[in-house]
């Protein structure tokens, strides 16, 4: 019998509908988030076995209201008993908080919802073998090590089936199936005390929803070999210039710039201040809808769940209500939050279906998911061109923003001098800092629907408890003006 | 019967009966991690979500021929169950290690010892805890979270090692809003963490945090980007010393050209003399075995007056690179960590510290580190909560946040005037996945100089 990536454990059974007449009679409104995840991770490392390794998530978030007031009881205790403690551990909490609630609970802020999604998928876990894949992984390390001075090689493999389903004492059913890939191919570099790290796209930065086709092996060999080349090209040379230059950010950095400086200011809970305390505040207020230019013209920004195959696509958010497109800004102006029906109804402010939790064990909130930047009408050359002198930078290896998200420095893995319109010498440690909203003003250029790419990142953090979750960004190649770029020290 | 007990129950359950059905060559270890967690999440002094979490996760590592499988699951606490799930998964983990190539830095499981420790608490009624708060705090914007109840870590092995660390704390872990004469939001950190909830101790932790809010409150002093003198608070410090678990004294990282403090550990560079780092497990903070079940000496040098003495060595790392195992715990992009790390105390008395800073700037907690330049280990951060500016060794006005952009090469060596004589114990409060242990004994920093570039 061949050996797929495919896996099925023995769980026991567990029909959520059932399990839903058993917690009713415990709350005013009662409400089940079951959640099943396996995660594969399939690491080599230097052409070696590094890293097998599977997880098999399996729980259920039961919402308790009681009062007014609705409180949470995760478990993993999936049998009647066990769901009926949990039920009333829930019950038990909100009865105790209702007093001092934040927000008075109403059926409006989980509508009745039915339907599914299923992401998009050709090949399934069942069709390679465990061999196979990891052979093709061997293999990528050998085609990362283009010299001897390339010091360690991985290949690292994350394949992820979830289901969620989701049923409430007022009528809701959703089921909604991911299956969902990333990979992280590296090489690092050394000479001396020098050492420089070059990856495809940034560490994580290709995920998707697909199948195995998205492990394309004879094209990723091609991009191994390249980023090992690229890294000795970063071990001969000079540091990035310390001067304010034109900067030119590939989609695989605007990634990290959308997330940081659009995503969390935008999250509706931060503007309430639930996360003060951890993740931080935000620099903008409820009047700035409809009035903050915060880009410029050039700048439009979407919060898109519909995109087929992006990492945080989807049909229905947590509290059920169904996802759409939304312009968050459109010509540079600020028109609408990342906030769930919850923060919705606290702040009066429109927002988007983005109420997610990162497994069982976690209540919903506000987060980022697929935040894209709409392209422009300019070639990646064609932007080039109108640069004189600039840098333009690839791939995210470092971030830093302050906590009401304003002042920035990220840092990337490659960068090319930009002379007359041509791209020149690599530069070594390229960073560059900023200030959010005069940055995204100095927006000059937005790459075209060709020069769109979708990346998207595993861990976005925040939350107390915190919750890691999946976030999509699609962007094109920008230009931007009069930005401070600086390299290492000498 | 509590979680705890169950949780060992059904714990001691699965590794008998699994450890009985072995094949010849076969080698298993069984890691739990279990809670069961109030976490009360506070905005403005009201209840923004309040979650109960029951949660065991079981790790369960297959050796064979040289090869290795890990996997886990969620354990329902159902013992016939959660041992049907064991057997199919065991199933699977002999084919994968008739399939994977042999891994040559797999290291043989042995036993260990074995120890069991239980810190009992009292947890609080989360009545009482919501009451407390929510009332005594009403009015002064406080944001937080209250988490509260047992954790449990634990491991066995089929080579008999048996070790079982399980504890009951409360925290709450806290800031203080108010807006300043400038009309600028401003805030003080508090942290109040025990085995045993104390209301009246509680309440002085928020009062004294509330005290420090009348300085903040008034206009703030502009500070342009350059150099400062600059005091850091020992939570700031904490936030410095945490990039070291970044790669910086891993000796795996080092080797892959991951530690920024590859200068140092080449013996190009070196720290202040007056820098002296260690890894801690006397501080009780978390438990000493590592997740394989080894034990690691009781202390582990890092830094001795400014150079280094140790890095951290898994059993993995020592086997592919033929050095000796300090029992380091490792895993992520990260490689070895420090688990419970200490910075040694100096001469300056905490009282003085003003006063020996002079003019320069009072930080107490820093935020979002990362490098800077990897190359040079120059960090990048944010300025957070309570920062002031201090003129001749008195407070005169909160700051606006800066960023800032500095050497650990500088911070503990160059610019290093004084560490001071009491240091504070930093308790983890991180609760991604769940509620984490460890923390970190640090005392404040002095420096002479400390750049600011936004």
């Amino acid at each position: 019998m061949k050996t797929t990536l495919a896996i099925k454990p023995r769980y026991p059974d567990f029909d959520i509908q059932r399990a839903l007449t058993w917690v009713i009679p415990e709350a005013d409104w009662v409400g089940l988030r079951f959640v099943q995840e396996h995660t594969h991770q399939r690491t080599v490392r230097n052409q070696r076995p590094e890293h097998n390794a599977v997880s098999f998530d399996r729980g259920v978030m039961i919402e308790a209201v009681v009062d007014g007031q609705i409180a949470y009881a995760g478990t993993s205790d999936l049998s009647e008993q066990g769901l009926r403690e949990a039920a009333r551990r829930a019950a038990s909490l909100a009865r105790a908080s209702a007093p001092f609630k934040a927000m008075c609970f109403s059926e409006q802020l989980r509508p009745k919802a039915q339907g599914g999604f299923v992401s998009p998928q050709r090949a399934g876990l069942d069709s390679q073998t465990l061999g196979e894949f990891t052979d093709h992984l061997i293999a990528a390390c050998r085609h990362l090590k283009v010299s001897d001075k390339i010091v360690n090689t991985s290949a690292e493999a994350t394949l992820v089936e979830t289901w969620l389903r989701y049923v409430t004492s007022s009528g809701t059913a959703i089921d909604e199936q991911f299956l969902l890939v990333s990979n992280n191919f590296a090489a690092t570099a050394q000479d001396g005390t020098e050492s420089q790290r070059r990856s495809l796209n940034g560490p994580v930065a290709r995920c998707r929803q697909a199948g195995l086709e998205f492990f394309d092996f004879e094209l990723l060999y091609v991009d191994c070999e390249r980023v090992g080349r690229q890294a000795l090209e970063l071990l001969a040379a000079q540091n990035c210039p310390d001067e304010t230059l034109s900067l030119v950010l590939a989609p695989d950095q605007m990634l990290l710039q959308i997330h940081e400086s659009i995503g969390h200011p935008l999250e509706l809970d931060r503007i309430l201040g639930d996360e003060r305390n951890y993740a931080g505040w935000s620099f903008v207020k409820p009047e700035d809808f409809g009035r903050l230019q915060y880009g410029s013209k050039l700048m439009n920004v979407t919060f898109d769940p519909t995109v087929a195959g992006e990492f945080a696509s989807y049909a229905f958010d947590a509290c059920g209500l169904a996802a759409t497109r939304e312009y968050l800004i459109r010509d540079g102006l600020l028109l609408r939050g990342l906030g769930s029906l919850e923060s919705q109804s606290r702040l009066g402010l429109p927002g988007v279906a983005n109420f997610r939790s990162a497994s069982w064990n976690r209540a919903p909130i506000d987060r980022i998911a697929n935040i894209n930047l709409e392209p422009g009408n300019n070639s990646f050359d064609d932007i080039l061109a109108a640069v004189e002198r600039g840098v333009y930078m690839e791939s995210n290896i470092s971030w830093s923003i302050d906590d009401y998200r304003n002042k920035f420095q990220f840092g990337c893995e490659y960068a090319r001098l930009i002379e007359n319109g041509k791209l020149g010498k690599v530069l070594k440690n390229p960073n560059y800092r900023g200030v959010t909203v005069p940055f995204w003003n100095s927006l000059k250029m937005v790459g075209n629907r060709a020069s769109h790419q979708v990346f998207g990142s595993p861990y976005c953090g925040k939350g107390e408890p915190s919750q890691i979750i999946r976030v999509g960004h699609a962007s094109p190649p920008c230009l931007f003006s009069a930005v401070d770029v600086f390299g290492g020290s000498k | 019967m509590s979680a705890t007990s169950e949780s060992r129950i059904v714990f001691d359950y699965l590794a008998e009966a699994v450890f009985a059905e072995l094949l010849q060559g076969e080698e298993l270890s069984l890691n739990l991690s279990a809670e069961d967690q109030v976490y009360l999440r506070f905005n403005n002094s009201r209840v923004r979500q309040a979650t109960d979490v029951l949660q065991r996760n079981l790790k369960v590592t297959m050796q064979c021929r040289g090869r290795k499988f890990e996997f886990t699951y969620d354990l329902t606490g159902e013992e016939p169950w959660d041992l049907a799930t064991l057997r199919s998964l065991l199933e699977r983990a002999r084919r994968e290690v008739q399939v994977l190539p042999e891994d040559p830095f797999v290291v043989p499981m042995q036993d260990f010892g074995k120890s069991d420790q239980h810190h009992a608490g009292e947890r609080p009624s989360y009545e009482e805890v919501i009451e407390c708060i929510a009332s005594s705090t009403a009015g002064t914007d406080l944001t937080g979270l209250f988490a509260s109840g047992p954790q449990i870590r634990a491991v066995r092995n089929s080579a008999g090692q048996n070790h079982w660390f399980s504890t009951e704390t409360s925290f709450l872990d806290y800031s203080l809003y108010t807006v300043n004469a400038s009309g600028e939001n401003k805030a003080v950190k508090g942290l109040y963490a025990e085995s045993v909830w104390d209301r009246q101790r509680c309440l002085a932790s928020i009062e004294t945090s509330k005290r420090q809010l009348s300085l903040l409150k008034r206009r703030s002093h502009p500070v342009p980007p350059g150099e400062y003198r600059a005091f850091l608070a020992p939570a700031a410090v904490a936030e410095i010393i945490g990039m070291f678990s970044w790669g910086a004294v891993s000796y795996s990282a080092w080797k892959k050209g991951g530690s920024a403090l590859r200068k140092l550990i080449e013996g190009e560079t070196s720290f202040s003399d007056k820098f002296n780092l260690k890894e801690n497990f006397l501080l009780g903070l978390t438990p000493r075995f590592n997740s394989l079940g080894e034990l690691p000496p009781e202390e582990v040098t890092i830094v001795e007056k400014g150079l280094l003495k140790n890095l951290l060595v898994s059993s993995r790392t020592a086997e592919e690179y033929g050095v000796a195992s300090n029992a380091a715990e490792t895993g992520g992009w990260f490689e070895e960590h420090l688990r419970s790390a200490e910075v040694m105390t100096g001469e300056l008395a905490e009282a003085d510290a003003l006063q020996a800073l002079g003019t320069g700037l009072y930080v107490s907690n820093l935020h979002y580190l990362n490098w800077s330049d990897f190359q040079t280990a120059r960090i990048t951060g944010m300025t957070r909560y309570a920062c002031f500016w201090v003129e001749n060794g008195e407070p005169v006005a909160p700051i606006q946040d800066l960023r800032f952009d500095e050497s650990l090469y500088r911070i503990f060596g160059t610019e290093l005037e004084s560490l001071t004589r009491e240091s504070q114990i930093i308790p983890a409060t991180d609760t991604y996945h769940r509620r984490a242990l460890g923390g970190r004994k640090i005392p404040g920093v002095l420096v002479r100089a400390f750049r600011f570039t936004l």
